[in-house]
């Protein structure tokens, strides 16, 4: 094999116009599977979610899951697809061994949805259409791990053991039309592409569309045309590559690797590819002797699938507002940038801050308790915002004892603290560890006369003019308080004791 | 009283009234199949302890006072192809030798509900590709008339049971003919309900469109009891109609053909039938105009394509539902030795277990298929079974049942036609239509071949959902000829 | 219509996973070529404007509602498992698209 030279991005770009086509798969979150009755509920013993059907037994047969249907279509109206009136599932051949049945079943020249479109929004607000070609209902795959190889790889394992938990399972496939006219922003269409699906299948609640879970996996199509031409040129399809970062530099390396190819007068070979996580390269996968023949034919132990037209509307009722849109208006009604709109969407919190403001606080400090002191421990913790055992509820009461003056930030953090380690709502994490602020003015005045006296020497310079100082004394009340005190009205209190005007 | 030779009505009668205990009848089959079997062949699996444990419940809950069903303690042989909780189901084939399923087919289920006392599983064609049960993994099932003939396939099993007298009632399944085809060479009667009808699921598929499991016996009225018992929705296969079972048990008890417009397809004779096939043919078509009927021909252009069509639906769909059997998850496996991949592993234990018939069809359903060949074939055979589906209605619309041959000829020698598929593919040449097109049909005897003194079929074929007209044409007409002959046909059969 | 070559039998085979004898490449080449050869008379109706069925029955819309049904224990669905282990079908190791 020769080594290709990758061609640095921006060389690429200077002479090839990049064609994208993504192809995203997505595990619905039905209860069951998509033809049987077994349970979907994620991290049950191997093979202990089964049944003659996902195991492909001799003599069982498949029955759809109307929830399945259901959510495919929601998918294809949020898509501005059209909705087929009449489609059926198709069976496509081939011998996997993580797939019981040797074949899968999918839909083929029939699929439930078709032309649509996905407005994505770039980080500078400008907006890019992607079209949708097509979204059709299939089923997942069991789970193999490899024996006796190094790191669980396949190459050089021994032998492999399959648990079909996961075979069945209800998945979206959803494909784009050719993305052109993306140029050099390509990678990050693709990235923006990828993370607007996640929002809107979430939005949707049809999946947790978790990456990372591999809830939602893409493959990235991708070709190169010399600069000025209409003509796609050969692509190559990486598969699997699963985080929103791996997206956008999958599109990279291939976009520098094809050019490297072609700039060397070599031909791309269309071949599927590997997209390896630690140094975002791609590798070709196994080349095979003859082209796959899948030899789709429609499921004979299933029937059409036609959805009335009266359904498919009220299906169109209950689709949310587009997360876009609705991103956008939020962002307006906070009166924040782009920019920290998307840290708030890359941290998961939009849907929080959101509630915490619907159950009171204001905007700037439901985005200041979320973003910082929540943000850092869910960071800490590595766990996601959303799933910290505090509500938005509690967060909105806490930002309320703020703003009423019961509390300052340094004992809303303790609060925060009691909170998140459950020792009661806001009010009885206050009560009990007496958190409550020294605002009593001759609780406060004995405090603040002992630390005149024992500064003495500070005290006189500030008589003497030098207001500045008196930071030392506020924070010297402060310490004899142990930080229970209204900071700016013990700095009053010093002032006015010392007859020097603020 | 010979018990074997009682019909399945009969039984279920003296059970009731206590002449009987279901343990006897089971006993005296066992009995039967203990003397004649090895002969014959009918079985692949006895379940000895089962059956009689089925039994013994059926006598428990009548000395309870229980009611018990239409065919509550009657024994039936099981064609291999339905899945049997515990019990050893391998469809004819090497590739599930030994296989135990963990879960019973809907049918098996209805039977045991009814209290059908399951008396083992019987032989066929593997994977129920034949029409000799020649093909079975497992050697071949003699024809009861004649044990160096073949008993009819996919299930020779089941129809030489019936014929031998090892069980009154039998179960197959019909993808081309395999349950009239049989039923026509041993004597007895065997139905193909309407598509749907009887649930396929725990059916191990052929061709899963034109699949259909049903009913067989010695008489009309067994049938159409053990319809009733089998047939109804089923959740769990989504091509099972939802709507209640026509009358046939009804139908059976109150046969008659009086003012009926039967048709003679003109496509059904020719090159090919049989002279006594034809004779005994034409003498029941003469039977049912003596009996009321008004004889019309009609005229089904698109049945000269249906064998063509059925070549290559049913192998198209078999090669994708038989992938599954890869040697990774149940069944055989072979060429495990440590170093082979799962695909090789996969390909040698394919090679090995499967039959030169199933390796044949799974072939050409892959060719039919593959990229280039689709339109041509498959697509074509599709349109085919439109203009099948179209002449049956136009039929219909002229008369209410039809009629033919059931198959051309007689049963013909074991080892004839096994090295030319072409010539063994003519045995279903008249039964196929009403597979392509989901109707309903049944065979049951009209006579014996003069020239070889072998059984004849006559076929009736009535519109889908209308599996209440078989029965009642066809209780009429083995009642006349019943009368005719002074005895049931299968009493001129040779004992074993 | 061209006869079927070895070469088109043996693609057939890899196709099915079948691990095919010599004999039986040369055997069903000449089968499938006969029986091809009689069954292509369906492409008589190839260019008629009739719809294909698939399907015998003219049912649509047959679906479940999404709630859960026992699965088998683990042990009932490794019972007809050549080998398992860890409660897993082992099979040999896989070439695949690693
Ligand atoms: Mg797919
Ligand atoms: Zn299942």
């Amino acid at each position: 094999m020769t080594v290709t030279e990758l061609v640095p991005y921006e060389d690429a770009l200077a002479s090839y116009d990049p064609v994208m086509g993504l192809e995203v798969h997505v595990e619905l979150g039905t209860k069951t599977k998509m033809f049987c009755g077994c349970s979907t509920e994620l991290g049950a013993d191997a093979n202990s979610q089964t049944c003659p059907t996902c195991l492909g037994l001799p003599g069982a047969l498949p029955v759809v899951n109307a929830t399945g249907v259901e959510s495919a279509i929601r998918i294809g109206l949020a898509l501005h697809c059209e909705i087929a009136e009449w489609c059926r599932f198709a069976r496509k051949n081939y011998f996997y061994p993580d797939m019981p049945k040797n074949f899968q079943t999918s839909q083929y020249d029939e699929p439930i949805a078709f032309n649509g479109y996905l407005d994505v929004q770039l980080e500078d607000g400008e907006i890019f259409r992607v079209e949708i070609e097509r979204a059709h209902m299939e089923e997942d795959t069991g789970k193999s791990t490899h024996v006796g190889g190094a790191t669980g790889r396949i190459h050089g394992a021994r032998h492999s053991l399959l648990d079909y938990n996961r075979a069945g399972i209800p998945l979206i496939e959803i494909v784009t039309k050719p993305i052109e006219g993306a140029g050099e922003r390509a990678p990050e269409v693709a990235k923006a592409y990828v993370a607007e699906l996640r929002e809107l299948i979430k939005a949707l609640g049809v999946s947790e569309a978790r990456m990372e879970m591999g809830q939602m996996r893409c493959d990235v199509n991708l070709s190169l045309r010399p600069n000025g031409t209409e003509k796609f040129g050969t692509r190559s399809e990486t598969k699997n590559v699963n985080s929103l970062r791996s997206v956008e530099r999958a599109v990279r390396y291939e976009i520098s690797r094809h050019a490297g190819v072609l700039n060397a007068g070599g031909k791309i070979v269309q071949e599927t590819r590997h997209f390896h996580e630690e140094d975002g390269s791609t590798t070709a996968g196994r080349i095979k002797e003859e082209a796959e023949d899948y030899r789709y034919f429609p499921e004979p132990d299933l029937v059409p699938v036609a959805p009335a037209r009266e359904w498919v509307e009220e299906l169109r009722g209950t689709l949310p507002e587009l997360p876009r849109v609705r991103r956008n208006r939020l962002r307006e009604e906070w009166g924040i940038s782009e920019h920290d709109m998307q840290s708030i969407l890359n941290a998961g919190a939009v849907d929080l801050i959101e509630a915490t403001i619907a159950a009171g606080a204001d905007s700037a400090a439901a985005r200041k308790w979320w973003m910082g002191e929540l943000a850092r421990r869910a960071n800490e913790e590595g766990t996601a915002l959303a799933e910290l055992p505090i509500s938005p509820a509690q967060v909105a009461r806490i930002a309320a004892l703020v703003a009423d003056g019961s509390l300052n930030d340094k004992l809303a953090r303790q609060v925060i603290e009691g909170v998140l380690a459950g020792e009661g709502e806001p009010d009885a994490v206050v009560e009990q560890r007496g958190l409550k602020l020294v605002s009593d003015d001759s609780a406060l005045g004995a405090a603040v006369d002992e630390a005149i006296a024992a500064n003495a020497a500070i005290a006189d310079k500030i008589r003497a003019g030098k207001v500045a100082a008196a930071g030392a004394l506020v924070g010297a009340v402060m310490k004899a308080t142990r930080g229970q005190a209204d900071a700016a009205r013990v700095r009053e209190l010093i002032l006015e004791k010392l007859g020097v005007e603020g | 009283m010979d018990i074997i030779k009682l019909t399945a009505a009969g039984i279920a009668e003296k059970i009731v009234s206590g002449e009987l205990t279901a343990v006897q009848v089971t006993e005296a089959h066992l009995a039967r199949i203990d003397a004649v079997d090895e002969k014959v062949h009918a079985f692949l699996h006895v379940d000895r302890e089962g059956a009689l444990a089925q039994a013994r419940a059926v006598d428990e809950k009548r000395a309870r006072g229980e009611k018990l069903g239409p065919l509550a303690g009657v024994p039936l042989a099981l064609k291999d192809i339905f899945t049997t909780e515990g019990i050893p189901t391998t469809v004819g084939s090497k590739i599930l030798e030994g296989w135990i399923p963990p879960y019973d087919a809907t049918l098996t289920k209805r039977l045991k509900d009814a209290d059908v006392v399951i008396l083992g599983k019987t032989n066929m064609d593997e994977f129920a590709m034949g029409s000799s049960t020649e093909n079975s993994a497992y050697g071949p099932t003699g024809n009861p008339w004649d044990l160096t003939k073949i008993p009819g396939g996919s299930g020779g099993g089941s129809s030489a049971a019936l014929a031998s007298y090892e069980a009154p009632l039998a179960i197959g399944t019909d993808t081309g003919g395999s349950i009239r085809q049989p039923a026509a060479v041993t004597g007895t009667v065997g139905v193909k309900p309407t598509y749907g009808a009887v649930s396929r699921y725990g059916m191990v598929a052929f061709s899963s469109s034109l699949d259909q499991g049903g009913p067989c016996a010695r008489t009309v009225l067994d049938a159409a009891l053990l319809h009733e018992v089998i047939a109804g929705h089923d959740p769990l296969d989504s091509t099972s109609i939802d709507a209640p079972v026509p009358p046939v048990v009804e139908a059976a008890r109150n046969g008659s053909v009086a003012g009926m417009r039967v048709g003679v397809v003109k496509q059904f004779r020719g090159e090919g039938y049989q002279a006594g096939v034809l004779q005994r043919f034409d003498e029941s078509v003469e039977l049912l105009r003596e009996l009321g009927a008004e004889i019309v021909e009609v005229d089904c252009p698109s049945f000269d394509l249906a064998l063509a069509a059925y070549y290559l639906i049913a192998p198209s769909e078999c090669s994708s539902n038989l992938a599954r059997f890869d040697g990774l998850r149940y069944g055989l496996r072979t060429g495990d030795d440590g170093t082979r991949s799962a695909e090789d592993v996969t390909a040698l234990t394919r090679e090995a277990g499967f039959g030169p018939e199933v390796k044949r069809r799974v072939m050409l359903g892959t060719y039919a298929l593959s990229s280039g060949y689709y339109d041509a074939y498959y697509g074509s055979a599709q349109k085919v079974r439109t203009l099948i589906t179209r002449d049956f209605e136009k039929a219909f619309e002229q008369v209410d049942v039809l009629v033919s041959p059931t198959t051309p000829t007689t049963a013909f020698a074991i080892g004839e036609r096994a090295d030319d598929p072409m010539a063994m593919y003519l045995a279903d040449l008249c039964t196929i239509p009403t597979n392509l097109a989901g109707n309903a049909a049944m065979s049951l005897p009209c006579g014996l071949a003069p020239e070889d003194g072998l059984p004849v079929g006559l076929q009736i074929i009535a519109p889908a959902m209308k599996d209440d007209r078989l029965y009642k044409v066809g209780a009429a007409v083995e009642a006349a000829f019943t009368e005719r002959w002074g005895h049931p046909l299968l009493e001129e059969a040779p004992s074993l | 219509m061209p006869g079927i070559t070895r070469e088109e039998v043996a693609h057939l085979a890899r196709l099915a996973r079948l691990e095919l004898q010599d004999e039986e490449l040369d055997h069903f080449a000449t089968q499938l070529d006969d029986i091809i050869g009689a069954v292509a008379r369906v492409s008589e109706v190839a260019e008629q404007d009739v719809p294909p069925t698939s399907h015998p029955l003219p049912l649509t819309n047959v679906m479940r509602p999404d709630v859960v049904r026992p699965s088998l224990t683990p042990q009932a669905a490794l019972s007809g498992a050549p080998a398992q282990e860890q409660q897993r079908f082992k099979v040999p190791q896989i070439l695949g698209e690693d």
